[in-house]
C-alpha cells in the first residue's frame, strides 16, 4: 500500500492580524502551522500503512521553511517527504498550484505505484478547496471530496469504500483505487506518535526538488504565468456600524429585555411580521 | 448551427443546481446577480442544467431571468457525481464558451466547479461575497474573504475564459421571480457511459436534523461563553418561541456541545437571517464573515468590550442566563410578540 499525501504549511488564521493602514497581512511573529485539514490526511494514511504495510510519502509546496513541516509529518509515522520549492512556483493560484502538485505525483508515479491520494479538504488561509479537486482532474483520477470514513480499503483488488458529507447528509460510495480524497478532520483521530518515529524524524532530511531538477517543471503553468486569476485589491471588511447599548446593571433585567424586544419588532424582523421600515 | 450559438453578446451563465429534480435556491440567487454583469457587459443570462428528468427546472429559470438554458439530461446523471458532471458542463463550456460562469458554493458547486476550471484552464474564484464588472477592463471582479476572514480580496481572470466564480447560498439577494417569462431550452448530450465512471454511490444515509440553517429567518445562535450544552437548550427554547434555530460559533462545534450543522461562519454556513441574536459569542472576525449580512443582530455578552458590539444593531451588556429565561418568558407572555 502506498499512500501519497499533499500538505500545506500555513499561517496560522486565529493569530492573523491586519495592519489596518495598508489593509496587509502582518506576517512578523505569526506562527506557522501544518493546515489542520492535512494533519488527519497524513494520520489516515499512518493508519493504511500499520494495516496492510507498505509506505507513506508526503508532498508540499512551499517555501524552504515548509520542510520543518514536513519532518512533522515524519513524526507523524511518513516514511518520505519530498519539498517542491522555487522562486519561480510564487505567487501561484490555485491552477498553477495543482499543475506542480499533479506533475510531482506523475514523477512519483513513474518510480512506484501509488493507491491513494490524500489531500485536506481545504486549507485555512485561502479556504478555496480547489487545489485537490484540480489535482484529481488532472491526473484523471477519481475523486471524493469532504471524506469522513474509509470503511473499506482494498489494495488488492484496487477499490475502496468511502464516506462523504454533504449537506444533506452522508453518500457512501465505491470507488477505483488509485483515488484522490479530500478529507475532513473526522477521517482519522490524531494519535501520539511513538518514540521510534520521532528518532527517526530528528536526523530526517526531506527531498529537495526545484523548478528544474529531478522533474522539470513547464515553466508556462507555474508562478504567476501558469496562474489566470490575480489579486486587484485586497483590504479590511466593510464594518457594520454599532447600534445601541443596553446595561442590564443599570437599566434592570425586566427593562433591558423589553426595550430590545421593542426594538427588534420595530425593525419588523420577526416571522409573521411586515417591516415596518428602517433596516431593509 | 442555430444562429443563438453564433451570438456576440457575451454569455453569462449560473450553473443550476439540482438534486432530486428539485434546484437548490442558490441558482436562482446566481441568475439575480448574474442579471446585473449582464447589464453592464451587454450580455445574455443563460442556465446550465445537469440531471436526469429535469425537463420542468427551465421553464423556473426564466422566471428568475435565464433567457436561454443548456440541459444535458441523462440516466448516468441522476445523482451527482464529478465526473460526469465535469465532463458534461465543460464540453458546453468549450462549445459556446460564455464569458462568466457562476456556480454555488454548495458541496457539490465547490466540487464541481473546481474540476472544470482545471479541465478548460481558467480562473476560478471560491466563496464570493461580491460580483461586479470593472468599469474600466470590463471583467469581473469578484471580492472574497481570505485568511480566514481578516482580509477581503478582489480576484479578476484577466486573459482566461471562462471567468468563474463560486457564491455562497445567501451571500447574493433573492430576485423577486417574474409573473410569466419564455425562453428557449437547448438539449446537448452527455456522450458518457455508466461504465465510464469509477465511483458508484453504494448508499446515502440522511442527515439526522432536517433543518436549513442557510435559509432561516431567526437565528439564535451561541458562543463559548454559553458554557456548555445545556445553554444551548436554553438558546433552544427562545429559538422554538420566536421560530427560528440555533446556531453556534466554531469553537462550541469543536468542544461538542450542539453539532456540525449548526456552526455559522468561515468554516461553517453564511446565514442572512432577519434577526440574529448572538449569546456568548466575542465575535471574532472568523464567525462574524458568516453572519454580517442578517438583517438585524442582537448581542448579548457579559464583556461590555466585546467586538461582537461593534456590529450589532443593538447590544445587551448582561449575564445570557439571565437575558434569555427573560426574554423568553416576555415573547411567551406576548407582551412584544404578535
Amino acid at each position: 500500500m502506498h499512500a501519497v499525501v499533499a500538505i500545506k504549511q500555513v499561517p496560522d488564521t486565529s493569530n492573523v492580524r491586519i495592519n489596518p493602514e495598508t489593509g496587509t497581512l502582518i506576517r512578523e511573529g505569526v506562527p506557522v502551522v501544518i493546515n489542520p485539514y492535512d494533519i488527519h490526511a497524513v494520520e489516515m494514511a499512518v493508519r493504511l500503512k500499520e494495516q496492510f504495510g507498505g509506505k507513506v510519502t508526503v508532498i508540499t509546496m512551499g517555501p524552504p521553511k515548509a520542510a520543518e513541516s514536513l519532518v512533522e509529518c515524519v513524526e507523524q509515522g511518513v516514511d518520505r517527504a519530498i519539498l517542491v520549492s522555487d522562486r519561480k512556483f510564487g505567487a501561484a493560484d490555485t491552477l498553477a498550484t495543482s499543475y506542480v502538485l499533479a506533475r510531482t505525483i506523475e514523477a512519483i508515479l513513474e518510480e512506484e505505484q501509488v493507491d491513494l491520494l490524500l489531500f485536506g479538504k481545504q486549507a485555512i488561509d485561502g479556504d478555496t478547496a480547489q487545489v485537490g479537486p484540480g489535482v484529481a482532474t488532472r491526473l484523471e483520477v477519481p475523486l471524493i471530496s469532504y471524506a469522513t470514513v474509509v470503511e473499506s480499503f482494498d489494495p488488492v483488488a484496487r477499490t475502496a469504500v468511502i464516506h462523504r458529507k454533504i449537506e444533506q447528509g452522508v453518500e457512501v460510495v465505491e470507488t477505483r483505487l488509485p483515488a484522490l480524497l479530500t478529507v475532513e478532520k473526522e477521517i482519522a483521530p490524531v494519535k501520539r506518535a511513538p518514540l521510534a518515529n520521532l528518532i527517526n524524524a530528528a536526523s530526517y532530511k526531506p527531498e529537495f526538488w526545484t523548478a528544474e531538477t529531478p522533474v522539470q517543471f513547464d515553466p508556462t503553468q507555474i508562478g504567476i504565468k501558469g496562474s489566470p486569476t490575480i489579486v486587484g485589491k485586497a483590504g479590511t471588511p466593510p464594518p457594520r456600524e454599532a447600534g445601541e447599548v443596553v446595561t442590564v446593571a443599570e437599566k434592570g433585567l425586566q427593562e433591558t429585555t423589553a426595550h430590545v424586544l421593542s426594538l427588534i419588532k420595530q425593525a419588523g424582523v420577526l416571522p409573521g411580521q411586515r417591516p415596518s421600515g428602517g433596516t431593509q | 448551427m442555430s444562429e443563438e450559438t453564433t451570438t456576440t453578446a457575451p454569455r453569462i451563465w449560473v450553473f443550476i443546481e439540482q438534486e432530486e429534480g428539485k434546484p437548490h435556491p442558490v441558482s436562482w440567487e446566481l441568475l439575480g446577480a448574474a442579471g446585473q454583469l449582464a447589464a453592464d457587459l451587454d450580455g445574455v443570462v443563460e442556465g446550465v442544467l445537469l440531471g436526469h428528468q429535469v425537463g420542468d427546472i427551465p421553464s423556473e429559470a426564466f422566471l428568475y431571468g435565464a433567457k436561454r438554458v443548456y440541459v444535458i439530461d441523462d440516466p448516468v446523471l441522476e445523482i451527482y457525481r464529478n465526473l460526469p458532471y465535469a465532463v458534461g458542463v465543460s464540453k458546453l463550456v468549450k462549445q459556446y464558451t460564455p464569458e462568466i460562469f457562476l456556480v454555488g458554493a454548495t458541496t457539490l458547486g465547490r466540487d464541481l466547479a473546481s474540476s472544470i476550471a482545471t479541465r478548460v484552464k481558467t480562473g476560478l474564484t471560491a466563496d464570493s461575497t461580491e460580483l461586479a464588472i470593472d468599469p474600466q477592463k470590463k471583467i469581473l471582479a469578484a471580492t472574497r474573504p481570505t485568511f480566514g476572514g481578516n482580509l477581503m480580496a478582489t480576484i479578476l481572470c484577466r486573459k482566461h475564459r471562462p471567468q468563474m466564480a463560486t457564491v455562497r447560498p445567501r451571500v447574493l439577494t433573492m430576485p423577486e421571480p417574474l409573473a410569466s417569462a419564455e425562453g428557449e431550452v437547448i438539449h446537448e448530450s452527455l456522450d458518457m457511459t455508466e461504465e465510464e465512471v469509477p465511483v458508484k454511490q453504494v448508499r446515502f444515509i440522511p442527515g439526522e436534523e432536517k433543518f436549513n440553517i442557510e435559509y432561516a429567518d431567526v437565528i439564535v445562535a451561541g458562543g463559548k461563553g454559553v458554557g456548555g450544552p445545556d445553554g444551548f437548550k436554553l438558546l433552544e427554547e427562545l429559538a422554538n418561541a420566536l421560530g427560528g434555530v440555533v446556531g453556534a460559533s466554531r469553537p462550541v462545534i469543536d468542544a461538542g456541545w450542539v453539532g456540525i450543522d449548526h456552526q455559522v461562519g468561515q468554516t461553517g454556513k453564511t446565514v442572512r437571517p432577519k434577526l440574529y441574536i448572538a449569546a456568548g459569542i466575542s465575535g471574532a472576525v472568523q464567525h462574524t464573515v458568516g453572519m454580517n449580512g442578517s438583517d438585524f443582530i442582537v448581542a448579548i455578552n457579559s464583556d461590555p468590550n466585546a467586538p461582537i458590539f461593534q456590529m450589532a444593531d443593538v447590544s445587551i451588556v448582561g449575564d445570557l442566563y439571565e437575558v434569555i429565561p427573560e426574554m423568553i418568558k416576555q415573547v411567551k407572555g406576548g407582551q412584544h410578540a404578535e
